[in-house]
């Protein structure tokens, strides 16, 4: 490799159970990233983007090959605090950007479960959030981007003026080039707040009916899931909605996350009756809050983010997220027949997540969201066990009519990629040459 | 930290450098000005837009070699005018050099010591003027050195003994002002590991190795207080004090 690219032997991503060598670059400037992609191309190997890692599986690496990080791709280009329109570089955060505009009274269109995202990342996953029923996916706010190719040089993708590559982007997987910069459409606050309204779920049931209620007066919803729960319990939990307040300040969250986890957990602390006893004591204490609250953006959307490494959580072995849509008119079977087999294997995690998605189409080809119920939980990684239980709920998802989601998944067959992605053979033909990934090779093969 | 000043009045000299930008990102968010110096105009301007985002109140470019020593009391002046005053120097830019070739190539070692030390001399000089001049006792002039002019070290003592000077220089300074009355302060960082494009062909990881906004955030409270000589991160002083009580009959069979 030339001198842009220093090996490193241990590259995971955020689920850890894949461990594999890669050829890293970081460049310095969007230039400087421009020029990589011919020089892989040359060398006849494959690159990928990567920007914080927090993909789960495989998706975010290219074992043997190279990675281009966008770590050092972190400016911003301009942001007009009147229009509440942004361009910076895909390197930067949500994180970051959450710190500059939140002060002026801007928020991002949507954000996921996590600020440790860059906006390529966002992007090239088409995340979505606690508002998707509303507002659609991260894809639904873009005005523009810049993608470098190796065939093509730089690019300035519009929806007008380059419509396959903008639409193949979006949820492209990193693809189809590498992503320079974007701008977004913010979207106004009054505050950093939310109203937020707490219930409990007596079953899976009654998810469908306070989903449905909430989603016309709350433009946030979510519910968490005790997968553990069986019988007329069967998908017990706590639905939680909210709406930006009114007042309350624009602070934006601290600069500094939380306390990390500083060790991997035993492989005994994760065990059902751990996994039970978390799910009970998890279910009380959200129940003892009050109905109604005001609580700080962060709290509400990002949980998680308070504690730096959580994946640790999982052990040495590290874990597999599962994350699946299903349609509507099959989602209330086809969830109850799997939480019904996740609770009989014992295996569930802390924190099961059930959200409808709404019918604001994406721009993207790739993109996982669709009008459904999307139901996202971890399994620790008991090796055959585990994959023996997903290979269980990826049947029952085909043959819903649903998928999953790409940015979680280490292992799904080609098969059952492909049926859930049929524009996937679109993106081939517009993928980067010179760009590549582990789970693509896979699901394409 | 929230500062109870009015915003700053920056001059960046080597304002590419990792740790140059971290510093500028922080003291932008509380408004500041700045003017930054560097050799390449594009990559300037792409720093610039950055901290005209991040909330700086405005920023200017100097596109310059700050090996040519000349210019020095010129880039003073041009700074105040653009920012209507000046209270708060960085000099951040350096480059590590390759010690092997310094060893058998004399050019190696003058672009070394010249890059990091004797042209630095000549900045320091004019920034301290300057700030006497302008800002009196609300005046910083900070400098990046490095724990590797603590003591010389097989590794890179050709790079280490510019580093040493320039902190022997700032300590100096630090000394003259501290007898005098309304005077600017004087902060040398000395910086251990940090992960930043200089260090790349290294093999990075573990605890000794800092961020480039690690940095920024000990730069930031040097500006405000502390000093004449901060570690960054602090667990350096301990480091180096055990490497320079090391004896050498020691210290010659370690590999450092």
């Amino acid at each position: 490799m030339t001198s842009d690219f220093h090996p490193q032997t241990a590259k995971r991503s955020w689920g850890r159970v894949v461990e594999a060598h890669h050829d890293v670059a970081r460049p310095g400037s969007p230039e400087a990233a421009a020029a990589l992609l011919p020089v892989l191309q040359d060398r006849g190997e494959t690159g990928l983007p990567i920007g914080l890692g927090r993909s789960y599986g495989d998706s975010n690496l290219n074992p043997d090959g190279a990675l281009i990080e966008t770590a050092r791709l972190d400016h911003y280009i301009e942001f007009d605090p009147d229009a509440g329109v942004l361009r910076a570089e895909a390197g930067v955060s949500l994180d970051d950007i959450l710190r500059l505009i939140v002060p002026r009274g801007w928020f991002l269109p949507t954000t996921p479960g996590t600020r440790y995202v860059t906006l390529g990342g966002a992007i090239a996953n088409d995340v979505h959030g606690k508002n998707h029923h509303l507002a659609g996916s991260f894809g639904c706010h873009l005005r523009r981007f810049t993608l470098a190719r190796s065939d093509r040089g730089v690019l300035d993708i519009r929806p007008d003026s380059e419509p396959d590559l903008f639409a193949a982007t979006i949820g492209g997987l990193g693809l189809t080039g590498l992503i320079l910069d974007v701008e977004l459409q913010l979207v106004p606050i009054r505050s950093a707040c939310i109203d937020q309204h707490v219930e409990p779920l007596r079953n899976v049931d009654a998810f469908f009916d306070i989903a449905e209620a909430r989603a016309t007066d709350y433009e946030h919803t979510v519910a968490w899931i005790d997968c553990t729960a069986r019988g007329d319990r069967l998908g017990q939990g706590v639905f939680s909605s909210g709406n930006w307040a009114a007042s309350g300040g624009l602070e934006p969250h601290a600069a500094k996350a939380g306390p990390a986890l500083p060790v991997d957990a035993p492989g005994f602390a994760l065990n059902p009756l751990t996994l039970r006893a978390f799910n009970m004591v998890y279910r009380r204490v959200q129940l003892l809050k009050p109905q109604n609250s005001r609580v700080h953006y962060a709290g509400f959307f990002h949980p998680l983010d308070s504690i730096r490494d959580w994946n640790r959580l999982y052990g040495a072995r590290g874990f597999y997220q599962y994350q699946s849509v299903i349609p509507f008119d099959t989602a209330r079977e086809a969830t109850r027949e799997m939480l019904d087999r996740i609770a009989r294997s014992g295996q569930g995690s802390f924190l099961a997540v059930l959200k409808t998605l709404g019918d604001r189409p994406s721009p993207g080809l790739m993109s996982f969201p669709m009008p459904g119920v999307t139901l996202a939980l971890d399994f620790a990684n008991a090796g055959t066990k585990t994959l023996q239980l997903m290979a269980e709920l990826d049947a029952l998802v085909k043959s819903s009519g649903g998928r999953l989601y790409p940015a979680k998944d280490g292992r799904i067959s080609a098969d059952m990629f492909q049926q859930g992605y049929p524009e996937w053979e679109r993106v081939e033909t517009l993928r980067d040459p010179a760009l590549s990934s582990a789970f693509w090779r896979r699901v394409t093969s | 930290m929230t500062e109870t000043r009015s915003p700053r009045k920056v001059l960046i000299l080597g304002a590419l450098s990792a740790m140059a930008a971290a510093t500028a990102r922080r003291l932008a968010a509380q408004g500041a000005e700045f003017v930054l110096t560097g050799r390449k105009a594009d990559a300037l301007e792409r720093e610039a837009n950055d901290l005209k985002a991040r909330g700086a109140g405005s920023v200017s470019i100097q596109v310059i070699d700050l090996l040519e020593t000349s210019r020095c009391d010129a880039v003073m002046d041009l700074a105040v005018e653009a920012m209507g005053g000046l209270d708060t120097v960085l000099v951040f830019y350096g480059i590590l050099g390759d010690q092997a070739q310094a060893e058998t190539d004399p050019q190696e070692a003058e672009r070394i010591i010249a890059v990091n030390y004797s042209s630095a001399v000549h900045w320091v000089m004019a920034a301290a003027r300057a700030l006497e001049a302008h800002a009196g006792s609300s005046g910083v002039l900070l400098t990046a050195s490095s724990v590797a002019g603590d003591r010389g070290r097989r590794s890179n003592f050709v790079y280490g003994s510019a580093k040493a000077g320039l902190s022997v220089l700032m300590q100096g300074l630090a000394h003259k002002w501290a007898a005098q009355d309304n005077a600017p302060r004087a902060v040398n960082l000395k910086l251990g590991f940090v992960d930043t494009p200089m260090t790349d062909g290294i093999e990075k990881g573990g605890p000794l190795w800092a961020k480039p906004d690690d940095i920024a955030a000990i730069a930031e409270r040097a500006l405000v207080k502390g000093g004449p000589n901060v570690y960054a991160p602090w667990f350096w002083r301990f480091i180096m004090l055990a490497i320079r009580v090391t004896p050498f009959f020691v210290f010659n069979k370690v590999n450092l």
